[in-house]
């Protein structure tokens, strides 16, 4: 099982002033540029010691909020790509239907690529509802977009020979033709995220590498299995390392500081339901009938338990977060312990997205989980 | 409810009453609460009413795409069922397509009734002429839509949320960006050579009455209504002034 370290690199000083909305109209007048610069510098510390670590880089990107304030993922991509050597990076990832230059994507994954030496893998995301706001993306026609950019891309990294044209129905281009052409043949790896058995079947038919998002103990084996489903019907293999699972964890000399660790961290979950209603159900984003349905009766976001019973996101505790197998926490033992089940309980998991830091988790806290985590848990989970 | 082929698209199609022909191109939400305003219009028309391609479940071809392809849709359905002398009556979504029609062909229309039509940008590029719906709370979305009017989902069938459903998907298919306009139509207005009506309900939180004057202003033969104790649909909230109002026009 392969490693990474995930942050969004969070602005949470404004978590409070800003109450129960966290993104899309929020004032930037909340936002101290001054405590910003040390935040960005600070989390990008913490991705540069993974390269000592021994623990893969992934970045993403949200827009026009206080929970995440990697605006763009290339950018601390590019810096990591210079500062680290040996580790892999994975933007997850690039909103390509938010995207309204398509060829810019290409070029900019390739130029990282390069930098890197071909250490880049890519992450193709559809994008969480609410960032059809700020990129101005129409809602209705969005996944139609997200597959000609897809094609689009792809074919701009791998055409070697001059320049084509592309004339689509939502991208047009005279002349495409990247430099720098990517390190890496044909491409770098491609990523997508997946919530549900259909998403991850679009990657399955594909062969594609998924990140199942903290959708936990009970949804997550479906999830995979619309995956090699797919994979199966389409010829393809579905070897284990295409199978990745985002968590948080905390790991601490004893459990009660893994938990405070992950406890700290799970404010990343919890602030995740903080938006305004009116942006979570954008046109079409969702298919009818389940906007129907959240028309008649729209609650809150509801994690499921192993016993059949559920807790509110926004207010979860660590033990109920661990029980839904969206949080490892403990000390080392317990956090193999944990993963390991996760792994046979889905049927095999190859990348562990470690969300190693988040919300209010100081640096030392941290750099503590991190260093803990790759001493005494990294090197158990090369043998899954 | 029957459903014709026109230019290719399978158009689900409402014709109902007698009288001179009128071609009723609804609005962008709540279908259903705008039942009894088409049974009074049948009272003295022959009114057509097309369900917008999108609108009515099915997905329009790849193709067609904007408002541009809706008005032609509707001039093809004129000429294939050779109607004349056409009161064109369109409400909101359904008004920006009449008026793209309009300015395209006017040749089988008698006048063109508009009830707070959306369509025609002539404010500043940082001033919205239509509220942007999407981004208001519920409550804000009602008081934008209704003066007086209690709309409440909780109320709707399951057909309805579905329809709710699919109206909010191609108002955003055939206008989300650039917002509820064609920058170019504003351009264009003076080619509509028949008489216009203006329509506009004196509360009108979404298309603002403001608005409805100024568009007046930019039309060549325009007469404004305004109704009072109305919103952005006076046709379910004050009917009967509605209707009053268009069979002035009518008659005028």
């Amino acid at each position: 099982m392969k490693v990474w370290h995930f942050s969004e690199m969070a602005y949470h000083p404004a978590w409070e002033e800003l109450g129960d909305s966290l993104r899309n109209t929020i004032p930037s007048s909340v936002y101290d540029p001054k405590v910003g610069a040390d935040l960005y510098h600070r989390y990008l510390d913490e991705w540069a010691l993974c390269d000592e670590l021994g623990i893969n880089i992934m970045v993403n990107e949200h827009h026009t909020t206080a929970t995440c304030a990697t605006s763009v993922c290339t950018i601390p991509m590019a810096i990591l790509a210079r500062e680290t050597k040996k580790v892999r990076l994975l933007c997850l990832g690039m909103p390509i239907a938010n995207r309204m230059d398509a060829v810019r994507v290409a070029e900019e994954y390739a130029m990282l690529d390069v930098i890197s030496r071909g250490r880049l893998e890519m992450g193709f995301v559809k994008g969480a509802p609410f960032e059809v706001w700020p990129a101005n993306s129409n809602p209705a026609t969005l996944m139609e977009r997200f597959w000609e950019a897809h094609d689009l891309i792809l074919k701009a990294l791998t055409t070697h020979d001059g320049p084509f044209n592309w004339e689509g129905k939502h991208f047009h281009y005279r002349q495409v033709n990247v430099w720098p052409r990517p390190y890496q043949f044909p491409h770098p790896p491609i990523w997508m995220t997946v919530m549900s058995p259909g998403s991850a079947a679009e990657a399955g038919s594909r062969g594609y590498s998924i990140a199942s998002l903290n959708t936990g103990y009970l949804r997550t084996p479906e999830i995979f299995e619309g995956y090699r489903k797919a994979a199966a019907d389409a010829g393809r293999e579905a070897p284990t390392e295409r199978f990745g699972y985002l968590a948080i964890v905390g790991v601490g000399d004893t459990d009660e500081e893994g938990k405070r660790r992950a406890d700290q961290i799970l404010d990343y979950s919890r602030t995740t339901p903080r938006a305004a209603s009116q942006f979570w159900f954008p046109p079409g984003y969702t298919s009818n009938e389940i906007t129907a349905q959240m028309l008649h009766n729209r609650g809150p976001n509801m994690i499921p338990l192993r016993n059949g019973g559920q807790f509110e996101m926004q207010f979860g505790t660590v033990d109920e977060f661990i029980d839904a197998g969206v949080a490892f926490a403990g000390t080392p033992d317990t956090v193999f312990e944990q993963i390991k089940e996760f792994h046979q309980h889905v049927g095999g998991l190859g990348q562990l997205l470690m969300m190693g830091q988040g919300g209010h988790i100081s640096h030392d806290d941290t750099v503590g989980n991190l260093r803990l985590f790759s001493k005494e848990v990294l090197p158990r989970l090369s043998d899954l | 409810m029957k459903r014709i082929s026109v230019a290719g698209i399978e158009l689900d199609i409402d014709i109902r009453g007698n009288g001179p022909p009128m071609l009723y191109l609804h609005p962008e939400h709540y279908a259903h609460l705008h039942e009894p305003f088409i049974n009074k219009l049948a009272e003295h028309w022959r009114v057509f009413v097309p369900r917008h391609p999108g609108f009515d479940g099915r997905w329009p071809p790849s193709q067609f795409q904007n408002v541009g392809d809706l008005s032609y849709l509707y001039l093809d359905l004129l000429d294939q069922l050779d109607l004349v002398e056409v009161t064109l009556l369109g409400a909101s979504f359904g008004g920006w397509i009449s008026l793209e029609m309009a300015v395209r062909n006017t040749m089988r229309l008698k006048s063109l009734e508009l009830i707070a039509p959306i369509g025609v940008k002539l404010g500043d590029r940082e001033k919205f002429d239509f509220a942007d719906l999407s981004a208001l709370p519920d409550d804000e979305v009602a008081s934008a839509l209704f003066s007086e009017t209690i709309v409440d989902l909780g109320k709707f069938n399951e057909t309805q949320l579905l329809g709710v459903a699919q109206d909010r998907q191609f108002l955003a298919y055939y206008g989300w960006k650039p917002h509820l306009h064609n920058p170019s139509l504003a351009y264009w207005l003076h080619r509509i050579d028949v008489p216009i009506r203006l329509i506009w309900g004196q509360n009108d939180g979404y298309v603002k009455s403001d608005y409805g004057l100024h568009l007046a202003e930019r039309l060549r033969d325009a007469e404004f209504c305004a109704i009072p104790g109305a919103g952005h649909y006076p046709q379910i909230e004050k009917l009967d002034e509605t209707i009053s109002a268009l069979l002035v026009s009518a008659g005028g």
